[in-house]
């Protein structure tokens, strides 16, 4: 099996990529499925980090989560910008201190941190295990590190412990 | 040439691909009316987000009512996007974070106790 397929999500997402590019078909998913097969064991002499999905069944709400939020802070920002006085509004850098170690589950978080308009990711310090965001509109700082802890990274623990 | 586009798909397609502009525009118009770097850099995640989101699903709609299949090979660009843009930022941020540092600016904070070795 682990010969075969080394990195068995690698493999589905490349096809999965395959098709949707060139379309279903027999003949296709013949050639991508190949194309998979052989790309994938490429990839192990580049031995990628394998992230362990144990909590696969908690992405599709990752998912629903973030796609809500990301809706609601466009608005949100977009409402930011289009106000006349700008000065009314506080900008400002944070720390979250992260329980997060796990390099997959940094670069999940850091696409939904970068996603969300009105929060950036600055810098990431990982002998402190330490955050630093930049928030477009910081009112009260407990709760843009609460959102972060509760919201996303506790779903990406119980996702890739 | 799209005379056999229902009037339903129109309109949605219309709505999501106005949605989408509509969002970047506002993005863009952030990019330039911001004070500081730091905001400026929140301004065009409106665009790499629903505003790229919203015209992807109304080509998504477009297409697969054109074409009476589902088209779905949007939904890489939206991952695509979705996966470089923290790259991009990152490397922009950090940039300008060295760059105040070093001026000494009073604006940024300073680094985590561990990187004060190279501190300035």
């Amino acid at each position: 099996m682990s010969r075969v397929l080394p990195y068995p999500l690698l493999t589905a997402s490349l096809l999965a990529m395959w098709l949707l590019l060139n379309g279903t078909s027999v003949g296709q998913l013949l050639l991508g499925t190949a194309i998979a097969l052989a790309a994938s064991r490429l990839m192990v002499a580049l031995q990628p980090s394998k992230p362990r999905l144990k909590g696969w069944y908690l992405l599709p709400k990752l998912v629903a989560i973030v796609v809500a939020d990301i809706w609601r802070s466009n608005i949100a920002v977009a409402r930011l910008i289009l106000r006349r006085d700008q000065s009314r509004r506080m900008s400002g850098f944070i720390v979250v201190p992260l329980d997060l170690r796990d390099p997959t589950g940094l670069a999940i978080l850091a696409c939904i941190v970068t996603s969300t308009p009105g929060t950036a990711w600055v810098e990431y310090s990982s002998t402190e295990s330490k955050l630093l965001l930049h928030v477009f509109d910081l009112v009260d700082e407990a709760y843009w590190i609460d959102l972060i802890k509760s919201r996303y990274e506790r779903l990406l623990l119980d996702i890739l412990t | 040439m799209t005379m056999d586009l229902p009037v339903w798909a129109a309109l949605l397609t219309g709505f999501l691909v106005l949605l989408g502009a509509g969002l970047t525009l506002i993005g863009t118009i952030g990019l330039l009316r911001l004070p500081s770097f730091y905001e400026r850099m929140h301004a065009p995640t409106l665009g790499s987000t629903w505003g790229t989101a919203g015209i992807l699903l109304g080509s998504i709609v477009f297409f697969s009512v054109m074409q009476s299949r589902p088209i779905l090979h949007e939904v890489l660009i939206a991952a695509f996007v979705t996966a470089t843009t923290p790259v991009t930022l990152m490397l922009l941020a950090r940039a300008a974070l060295y760059r105040d540092r070093t001026e000494g600016s009073t604006a940024v904070p300073r680094r985590f106790s561990s990187h004060q070795e190279d501190a300035g």
